[in-house]
């Protein structure tokens, strides 16, 4: 689950992880409020939405960037209008871009130098990894490409915590003079704390600044948590904004149903994670475009195969429909039954692939092809992909 | 031979008393497994019955170990206790865990994964669909199932399977089933990003089982085990090894069903995993309707009989 920088900023300042001063605005009647709660101007004016790439986004109107430094507050004030309710694309948000609906107001901070600083899952060790960097406010990745000498990390021991010389360590390798390197000792630890204790999958600060008084402070956040942890952090989930989130995968999560929308036009209807990855995968080897990713789980019943085919067929851009089961333990029957009584429930004027495997599938084809319905059968994965991608065609 | 388990392993359930747990025991023991214990905090003494069979339920592992001599646990707990079922286990001293359990946090297998370092125990899982060495009955009847996976699309053979996925294992079994040929043992370690038993520890196994003489690897986008297995297969492995790779059309950032399947960087794309299996001499599996013929090919190729 990811949450908006300016929450993700009043945690770090639950935790003691120092950032700018600055108020969000959820409609255009708080702008001047918020701008009065700012000592004074300079003020960076940043819209809030899930995604990388704001400031060098534009938005659909034409309108130039989702992050603005404004001299006086009355500038603020007009980009901060400018940019609600408008929509903002980035390298992120793909051409649809994302609807601005909050504008975070940020006091501007004197930079005297950049760097970069994340905390994440290490899969190789399953360990926390702090990874930091002299090299902030530009793509990290490609630092890593470019300079990987410049990048630094520290595995932290779970069963420890963070040790001082792993703190001291990263200071030194940031080059950080004494005042600043107290300053960041307890920035880091407090992040680290902040990563743990709320079960985040990932925070980033980038960048992390230093000012001419050598306070250090977080100017950007980025943070995501383990969704399978959110059971145990209600106060996280409250942070969930349901705008950012693509409405059928809203829907499909109230069926456990894992959906992710993609941009092709054969939708897929599959149980297990990896069979669901690997069915689009051979839809484009045979030539066509897989529409999304759906995961119908182990069980597949009737309710989650009507549900699964309402989400799918929400979906305009959908020319047909690709089914693969494999039932191992269900019954292959109880599946095409659930399927056949699905199709005659929407409605389903699409071309249909069906391909069955698995426990009792010999009444499961007979079933489908007793059916009266104008479905397509197809023997194996391959077999059957090729039918819907010429269907499609 | 078979690699970790065997029909005579005995093995106990964690969670017997729940619907899925239960339900999966059930179908263990029609399969002919061994399964000698559940166990259910607070229902100590009584009994799970099935068809004749009447399994004593435990307290604790480590009673259920002691007075059955099960040395393996089949984990059915919901996720937010899977973790201490995890460390029950170790504390038990058994052989190893099998954690079923979809969806435990990333911090608790973490943590668990710290304490195990040294232990005895070996892991495989969470969110995993088990593993079965087949038997030589009807449907591989008389074999081991610990977990969910189907028995009877199994056949007693020779090709040792390792997959991250439930349904990708199921697929690559069922072809090799169909051919007439038939699996030593099939592993799923699990679909998570932290989780006990890697492709490499199975691969390594299937290495020195002389009941196996060919491997399925099957992996995903995400991580870098993968590549790790192959390079070792390069350097170690004479066997034949075939290989797929599912994500290759997943786009960046987005989680794939699967805690784990989320591309981060270049490294852990299908593309840059499946150009690391053919510099490995891993025989690529187009499609996965490709991954038994892919090990028919390299059998070929190395001179090798598969039954």
């Amino acid at each position: 689950m990811n949450i908006h920088e300016y929450q993700a900023k009043a945690l770090f300042e639950k935790f003691g992880v120092p950032v700018p001063k600055g108020v969000a605005a959820k409609s255009p009647a708080e702008f001047e409020s918020a701008l009065a709660q700012l000592p004074d101007a300079p003020v960076v004016v940043k819209s809030q939405i899930h995604a990388g790439g704001r400031g060098k986004g534009t938005f659909t109107d034409g309108f130039k960037g989702g992050v603005k430094f404004a001299k006086t507050k009355a500038d603020a004030l007009d980009y901060a209008k400018k940019m609600f309710n408008n929509t903002l694309v980035t390298i992120q948000t793909g051409p649809a871009g994302r609807k601005v609906q909050t504008v975070y107001f940020t006091q501007a901070s004197d930079i005297k130098k950049e760097y970069y600083l994340a905390i994440l899952l290490d899969r190789a060790s399953s360990k926390p990894v702090i990874v930091a960097s002299t090299e902030g406010g530009v793509d990290i990745e490609t630092v890593a490409h470019d300079t990987p000498e410049k990048i630094f990390k520290v595995l932290v021991d779970p069963a420890y915590g963070i040790a001082d010389f792993q703190v001291r360590e990263l200071i030194f390798k940031l080059g950080f003079n004494a005042a600043e390197g107290k300053n960041a000792a307890k920035l880091i630890r407090n992040l680290y704390t902040m990563f743990w204790e709320t079960d985040a999958a990932m925070v980033e600060v980038n960048p992390l600044i230093t000012t001419p008084t050598d306070q250090v402070l977080a100017l950007d956040a980025k943070v995501s948590f383990d969704d399978n942890a959110l059971f145990r952090h209600p106060e996280i989930v409250a942070l969930r904004d349901l705008n950012e989130e693509d409405s059928k995968e809203i829907e499909a999560s109230k069926y456990e149903l894992a959906y992710i929308a993609l941009d092709g036009n054969i939708a897929c209807l599959v149980n297990g994670a990896g069979l669901a990855m690997s069915t689009m995968d051979i839809i484009k080897h045979f030539g066509g475009n897989p529409a999304n990713f759906l995961d119908v789980g182990g069980g597949a019943s009737k309710e989650k195969v009507v549900a699964a085919f309402k989400i799918i067929l929400g979906d305009a851009n959908v020319k047909g429909i690709f089914v693969n089961i494999f039932g191992g333990i269900m019954d292959c029957n109880v599946i095409a039954e659930g399927i056949v009584e699905a199709v005659k429930e929407v409605g389903l004027k699409l071309p249909l692939v069906v391909r069955l495997e698995g426990n009792n599938v010999a009444a499961g084809k007979a079933t489908l092809a007793n059916s009266g319905l104008a479905l397509v059968s197809g023997d194996t994965m391959a077999d059957a992909a090729q039918k819907i991608v010429k269907l499609v065609a | 031979m078979s690699i970790l388990i065997s029909p005579e392993t005995k093995i106990m359930v964690q969670g017997i008393t729940g619907a899925f747990g239960g339900k999966h025991a059930q179908l263990s023991l029609d399969y002919g497994t061994q399964v000698v214990a559940g166990v259910t905090p607070g229902k100590g003494g009584q009994f799970f019955e099935h068809k004749g069979h009447k399994v004593p339920i435990f307290n604790t592992v480590a009673e259920a170990a002691k007075a059955t001599g099960a040395t393996v646990s089949a984990i059915f707990v919901p996720p937010p206790f899977a973790g201490d079922a995890i460390l029950e286990c170790v504390d038990a001293g058994l052989d190893l865990a099998v954690c079923i359990t979809e969806g435990i946090p990333i911090k608790d297998m973490i943590r668990v994964k710290r304490a195990m370092s040294g232990a005895k125990t070996r892991l495989i899982g969470p969110n995993c669909p088990g593993l079965v060495t087949p038997g030589t009955g009807e449907g591989s009847k008389g074999g081991c199932r610990i977990g969910i996976a189907p028995g009877y699309i199994h056949k007693k053979g020779h090709v040792g399977v390792v997959s991250r996925s439930g349904t990708l294992t199921y697929e690559a079994v069922f072809q090799i089933t169909s051919k007439g040929l038939g699996q030593s043992t099939s592993v799923g370690i699990g679909g998570d990003p932290v989780n006990g038993t890697s492709h490499l520890d199975v691969i390594k196994l299937f290495n020195a089982d002389p009941d196996t003489k060919g491997i399925i690897l099957i992996g995903e986008i995400g991580g870098s085990a993968e590549v790790e297995a192959a390079r070792w297969i390069k350097a170690n492995c004479k066997k034949p090894v075939a290989g797929f790779i599912a994500g290759a059309t997943a786009p960046a950032g987005r989680r794939m069903g699967h805690a784990g399947a989320i591309v981060g960087g270049v490294e852990d794309t299908a593309a840059a995993k499946i150009a690391v299996f053919k510099e490995c001499g891993i025989e690529v599996a187009a499609t996965p309707s490709d991954m038994a013929d892919a090990l028919l090919r390299a059998a070929k190729a190395k001179g090798v009989s598969l039954a």
